[in-house]
């Protein structure tokens, strides 16, 4: 195909890229968006294959039949309840690719010494080196979300010395290679280290910092595709690299801005194990449990009730059980909302999707800005499977690790009931005081049983 | 065009590029973000370019086979998983009370 004409129509898909992402803004327009996207990403794939120096044979036709099929499989398999593993997945095979490209790049270009210049160098090593960390790091977050590996954080003495030896080695690699050096060795090093330091810098971060994290590897696959795009000398490429690099960094600060903590502190920090309980008070005083029926009462003869869903509701998967409960109550008369924290969850706007898939109407689901000063008005305020983003002590214990998180203020409800599974600290590893608190009351089991169990009874009331 | 030339504009494309993205994103509402997450995550599967490029050399050596084989597995995994993922969450997003088909919890 003529040059001109190609890069004309790699234009058309830079163009739907864009499209999409400016119809995410509302979410009447963003499943065309979706489309829009996929469309330019098709008038890329066909204007690639016409390339005169593509050659379509096996390893096109295979290698495309069998990632097409997988993905496909495995995107409509996947419950709602696993998606974060799954953007965690698909993100990382995509710097995977990225990482490979680079490999093979510098593989047929470095034989002959000087051919290179040296931007070209300094981009195959970034692609490599990012696209590793990210395929890796990708892995390793799946594996915690899909509970392969513990969820807490892995530590071990020296670690943070093992990291930036590791990182340092791998920057002198590429500083060699850099150097033209241009050894095929270096770059083999360069992606075995830093799938290395992928698996170890996110083996330490624990399950609820995952939202930072995946978009933070969201954001490293954006930058090692715009890498690529200066190998490959395609502003399809770099354009695209750096609309999801922007993406992930935007994400990254805001889950950072949600949890009142530096990206720095999220991801050497790994608190939990280590630090947690150092300087914060001790919870006392006395839990009051009660039953579902004692509950049901209370939501029945409520005027304004606000749900505040956690992980725990993703993990029993609830989602289904709460809509029905919110629909028994709507249908007496009592108005229901969602309070969403931003970091509820596993990956930015978890809950908003789970609640979706059960067809909440996304005009109930309110942010934290929005619903917290609503609370004081609240008659029950039902906590399901939600701890960190309700703890008082973010707010009045200046020894808390999560001190200066912004939390919804569940607590000013006149009653406040919270779904737990037992008393267990959650996933910070971090004692809450709203659970002693006067006002309120336990309801234990697991989340979808007592959410059935309320049904069950308000319907009988 | 001289080489540092076309690094020039492409840099000027890159730095225009990430000023767009951040213009049009912060556009997107909290509500949205995981379908933005996995929009994205698609978006980057335009790295199969680069991978077609690679599986698509003529006489590839055994290096370069294999890796753009698998290169091209994950980049077409990445892309056709992620618009598909993404629009199976969108779908959900529904405004107050459609009259809804009950019965299909999976």
């Amino acid at each position: 195909m003529n040059q001109n004409l190609s890069h004309l129509l790699y234009l058309v898909t830079i163009i739907c890229f864009i499209l999409a992402l400016r119809f995410l803004s509302s979410p009447t327009t963003a499943r065309r968006g979706n489309w829009i996207g996929a469309a330019g990403m098709a008038v890329a794939i066909g204007v690639t294959l016409a390339q005169s120096s593509v050659h379509i044979g096996w390893r096109i036709l295979v290698g495309g039949a069998i990632g097409a099929v997988f993905g496909a499989v495995g995107a409509r398999r996947v419950k709602m309840t696993a998606m974060p593993q799954m953007v965690a997945l698909f993100n990382g095979v995509g710097g995977g690719a990225a990482a490979l490209v680079s490999l093979s790049e510098f593989h047929n270009l470095a034989p002959e010494p000087g051919h290179l210049h040296g931007d070209i160098e300094l981009a195959i090593v970034l692609s490599a080196l990012i696209g590793s960390v990210s395929f890796a790091g990708s892995m390793i977050a799946f594996a915690k979300l899909q509970e392969l590996i513990q969820g807490r954080p892995i530590t071990y003495p020296g670690q943070q010395f093992v990291n930036l030896a590791l990182f340092a080695a791998i920057v002198v690699a590429g500083g060699a290679i850099i150097a033209h050096s241009e050894q095929q060795w270096l770059i083999v090093a360069i992606i075995l280290g830093s799938l290395v330091f992928g698996v170890l810098f996110v083996l330490p971060i624990g399950g609820a910092d995952m939202p930072v994290v995946i978009s933070l590897l969201n954001a490293f696959t954006g930058l090692a595709a715009a890498a690529t795009g200066f190998e490959l000398d395609s502003n399809v490429l770099i354009v695209s690299g750096a609309l999801v690099g922007a993406s992930g960094t935007l994400l990254t600060t805001l889950m950072g801005r949600a949890m009142n903590r530096s990206i720095g502190n999220v991801l050497f920090g790994a608190f939990g194990a280590v630090q947690a309980g150092a300087g914060a008070a001790a919870v006392e005083g006395n839990i009051r449990s009660v039953n579902a029926e004692d509950v049901a009462i209370m939501l029945a003869y409520a005027q304004k009730v606000i749900v505040v869903p956690g992980y725990g509701m993703a993990v029993a998967q609830a989602q289904h059980a709460v809509a029905e409960l919110a629909d028994a109550l709507e249908k007496k008369g009592i108005s229901v909302d969602y309070a969403i924290h931003p970091v509820a969850g596993r990956m930015p706007g978890h809950m908003n999707v789970l609640l979706a898939e059960a067809n909440v109407p996304y005009t109930a689901l309110k942010e934290m800005d929005e619903i917290n000063p609503e609370f004081a008005q609240t008659d029950v305020a039902l906590v399901i499977g939600a701890n960190d983003v309700v703890n008082t002590a973010a707010t009045n214990d200046p020894g808390s690790p999560i001190h200066g998180m912004p939390i919804l203020n569940a607590g000013l409800a006149k009653q406040v009931i919270v779904l737990k599974r037992s008393m267990n600290t959650g996933f910070a590893g971090i004692d809450n005081p709203l659970f002693v608190q006067d006002n309120t009351a336990m309801l234990f089991g697991d989340a979808k049983d007592s959410v059935l169990k309320l049904v069950a009874a308000v319907k009988a009331l | 065009m001289s080489h540092f030339a076309q690094l020039v504009i492409e840099l000027t494309i890159l730095a225009l590029a990430v000023f767009l993205g951040i213009e049009v994103i912060s556009k997107v509402p909290t509500l949205l973000h995981t379908p933005l997450m996995s929009g994205t995550n698609a978006i980057h599967g335009i790295v199969i370019v680069g991978a077609m490029l690679v599986a698509g050399v003529a006489d590839p050596d055994l290096l370069t086979g294999w890796v753009g084989f698998i290169a091209m597995i994950l980049a077409a995994a990445n892309v056709v998983g992620g618009f598909v993922v993404t629009d199976r969450m969108l779908e959900m997003f529904k405004k107050r009370e459609p009259p809804k088909p009950k019965g299909d919890e999976t």
